[in-house]
């Protein structure tokens, strides 16, 4: 029932939205923002990390972008269509696409791109073509995947970072990785690359050609490199740099700079990667191999503690092993609530005798040893005789690697999909030694195994839903991880850039739709 | 005039007694002042200090109390400093005393084997020590203990060489007192008193290193150290002064006391060599 407040209100929001969208975009004016740290090199699916996969997304482009929402939308292919039986994915092309050097963009090249090019190089694009069968050109603007059965995640596997779309014309038949085209890469893209100054900046200059009426609005994207993280802080304070794309400050500036004048901030343009934090529990021996302990640590860690003091509340607590940015999340289990109580008596059930046992922090900064110290002091206010070991990058690999370890924080991507991102810390067959990033609790339970794999081929979504929401009851009652936080991974920038994320991967693609009202 | 009275005439030893002293009871009265651990979460994160009751000295980024780290910090440090010197000294005093002692080859010998030590940069050496054998009380304590040896040994050597051909050691070898008998009963007792002036100098420079291992996050994970306070808080510092500057304060007041105290035993010990005052 709508009362007239509500109506008043609802009224004065629609008046403000479209006051927004009626402002007219400016064009012109270069943007200067931080990329951290220097990436190796430009060309995506021969590199795949982060800062990479930021400054080459708005140089490349996929078939298809996402929304904050994970939805579909348009972008070298401007529909497509899913047979009935889920297993032919059909792309129509948009037929005014040129690469930057001219030569116009084909079905041919999709079919270099994916068959091809990131079969031979990008292991993650290999994750998804396993399923794929063929992939055809049907003609210059058509081209026609097929599955071998059907693969729920598909349609959100063609991002940018994950599955760009490479020159045919430059790359067929060469040795990809000694390409001389590598040190100028060439995109479909909104931004052309200008100059690389290594340790210094790297700059993209607006694509007069580009394909969409309009855009970019920007002339140029300046992407500078400074390595040490205070002196990025003051370089966005003193007004050098407008945008600083999450991850390059310290998470303990944050506060200070977002609270200064002219500074906003969005969450949003995270989605897609949804960085998950998680807590190892070792499965196979000690006191964390029993249930009922591991239920006693949910219980007993204080999360929104962590959230509101450690992540300056940003993030997300979760439910389960579903994030809120997963497809499919159960949002009807019963939550660990901060309950020392409840996890007093659960190990007194169980009969803990005070083992000790340890806990390895996730060796990336401040925040992640903070945090260690507050579950280390939660745990020992129920009675849990625990201490700390401290580990560098290389010891901490190592020891997850060997499965040597109680207790051990890390954070994982979700990747959009439950199949891509959170059925490999759960699947059995995904338990082998010497990786820090599969199963590496130890989790075995083959009702689980069997869900997430029907899960990952069912079609359609609803027989998907079905089978994700029971895997989640079972997950939520053995707790074979601790699940910590969904972290928030703000973008700061001046206030007077518009327009800056507009899609699930925020600044990755992000300048395309971007103007400097100034 | 007794050993104290002249310890009492340096003025700045009697005030570095007085606050070592302090810091010693700050340490022991730790656990009963604030019987709960100093990393419970207590109150709402950056208080400033002297803003509310039972929080004198504020808290910190999560919550803790800054003036329980404090207290339960001095017993870490003090105890990390003692330890260490006397581990120190167990390698230092034995290995100066048989390369003066003895002289020739095993001079040689050991004393090579010092240098090796000594050309490596104290902190490095600590800090791949403490890094290889993973940060704990433990390791902290021994890693201390290899980087300040080499000045004891070389200490003691000089004063074996200086008093190995005293007349009181000729006799006792004349009445045939076995060469450990000589070393242990004779000579070592005679050298006691630099080896006491450096030891107290040695706590002092222990702290610091402790301090500065815990500040680079190589402190024991598990208990809370003034260096680790001041690591934690050097990233809030323009939000929070307290945080570094408490602890700052604690490691500066506790090096200087060290260092009067033993300028003090100096003067006490070594009358005869004590400046004109």
């Amino acid at each position: 029932m709508k009362t007239p407040l509500a109506l008043a209100i609802t009224a004065a929001a629609l008046a403000l939205s479209t006051a927004a969208t009626a402002q007219e975009p400016q064009r012109g004016g270069t943007i200067d923002t931080i990329i951290q740290p220097e990436p190796p090199g430009l060309v995506l699916g021969m590199i795949q990390n982060a800062p990479t996969r930021t400054v080459a997304g708005n140089i490349y482009e996929g078939l298809l972008r996402y929304t904050t929402d994970l939805e579909p939308m348009p972008q070298l292919a401007e529909s497509w269509e899913v047979s009935d039986d889920g297993r032919t994915y059909t792309f129509h092309l948009r037929e005014d696409v040129t690469w930057h050097d001219g030569e116009p963009f084909t079905a041919d090249d999709v079919v270099f791109s994916a068959d091809v090019f990131h079969r031979e190089l990008n292991p993650s694009a290999r994750a998804v073509l396993q399923h794929v069968e063929s992939i055809e050109a049907t003609d210059d603007h058509t081209v026609v995947f097929t599955l071998t059965e059907p693969f729920g995640p598909f349609l959100i596997s063609f991002e940018a970072g994950t599955f760009t779309m490479v020159p045919e014309h430059l790359y067929a038949g060469t040795d990809f990785r000694n390409n001389e085209h590598n040190d100028h890469p060439i995109g479909t893209g909104p931004f052309k690359f200008a100059n690389w100054e290594r340790g210094t900046v790297i700059e993209l200059v607006k694509n007069d050609d580009y394909y969409e009426e309009g855009l970019p609005y920007l002339d140029g994207v300046n992407w500078h490199v400074i390595p040490d993280g205070g002196s990025r802080a003051v370089a966005f304070e003193n007004g050098t740099i407008d945008v600083l794309p999450s991850g390059t400050v310290e998470n303990f500036d944050i506060p200070r700079l977002s609270a200064m004048d002219n500074v906003c901030m969005t969450e949003e343009g995270h989605e897609y990667f949804s960085p998950f934090a998680m807590l190892w529990m070792n499965n196979r021996e000690g006191p964390t191999a029993d249930k009922r302990f591991r239920q006693a640590v949910m219980y007993a860690m204080d999360r929104e503690f962590a959230k509101d003091v450690l992540w300056n509340g940003l993030g997300n607590v979760p439910l389960s092993a579903f994030g809120s940015n997963a497809r499919f999340q159960h949002d009807d289990l019963e939550p660990y609530d901060h309950n020392p109580e409840r996890a007093r008596e659960l190990l007194d059930e169980m009969g803990y005798d005070g083992e000790e046992i340890t806990i390895l922090p996730l060796p990336y900064g401040e925040t992640w040893t903070r945090w260690a110290e507050a579950v280390q002091q939660n745990l020992r206010e129920v009675g849990i005789n625990v201490s700390t070991q401290a580990t560098d990058v290389g010891g901490w690999n190592q020891r997850l690697g060997d499965w040597d370890y109680d207790l051990a924080f890390t954070y994982l991507y979700q990747y959009g999909d439950p199949a891509l991102g959170i059925s490999r810390t759960y699947l059995s067959d995904n338990i082998a030694k010497g990786s820090p990033w599969n199963n590496v609790e130890g989790y075995e339970n083959e009702r689980v195994d069997e869900l997430f794999n029907a899960a990952a081929t069912a079609f359609p979504d609803e027989e998907r839903e079905a089978l994700y929401l029971e895997v989640q009851e079972i997950l939520h009652e053995d707790v074979p991880v601790g699940w910590l936080m969904e972290l928030g991974f703000p973008t700061l920038y001046r206030c007077d850039v518009k327009n800056l994320v507009t899609s699930g991967v925020g600044v990755n693609d992000g300048f395309k739709d971007a103007w400097l009202d100034r | 005039m007794s050993f104290f009275a002249r310890f009492a005439q340096n003025r700045g030893a009697l005030v570095g007694l007085v606050i070592l002293l302090l810091m010693i009871a700050m340490a022991v009265l730790a656990p009963v002042l604030f019987p709960e651990s100093p990393w419970r979460m207590v109150q709402r994160p950056f208080l400033p200090p002297f803003s509310q009751e039972g929080f004198l000295l504020g808290t910190d980024t999560m919550g803790r109390n800054v003036a329980a780290g404090l207290m339960h910090g001095a017993w870490v440090s003090l105890l990390i400093g003692l330890v260490s010197t006397c581990v120190a000294l167990l390698i230092g005093v034995p290995l100066g005393a048989i390369a003066g002692y003895y002289g020739g080859l095993v001079d040689d010998a050991l004393m090579r084997f010092t240098e090796f030590f000594q050309t490596i940069p104290n902190f490095a050496l600590a800090i791949v020590l403490v890094a290889i054998m993973q940060p704990s009380v433990t390791s902290i304590v021994l890693a201390i203990a290899i980087v300040s040896w080499p000045p004891v040994a070389r200490l003691v050597r000089a004063e074996f060489m200086s008093l190995r051909n005293r007349e009181y050691v000729e006799a006792a070898r004349l009445v045939g007192q076995s060469n450990s008998t000589i070393i242990l009963r004779q000579i070592l007792p005679n050298t006691l008193s630099p080896i006491i002036v450096l030891a107290s100098l040695m706590v002092a420079t222990a702290i610091l290193l402790e301090s500065a291992l815990s500040f680079l996050g190589l402190g024991d994970p598990n208990v809370m150290s003034w260096g680790y306070m001041i690591g934690a808080a050097r990233t809030v510092i323009r939000q929070a002064w307290w945080l570094s500057f408490f602890p700052g304060l604690a490691i500066l007041l506790t090096v200087l006391a060290l260092n009067l105290v033993g300028e003090g035993l100096d003067d006490a010990l070594n009358p005869k060599l004590s400046r004109e005052r």
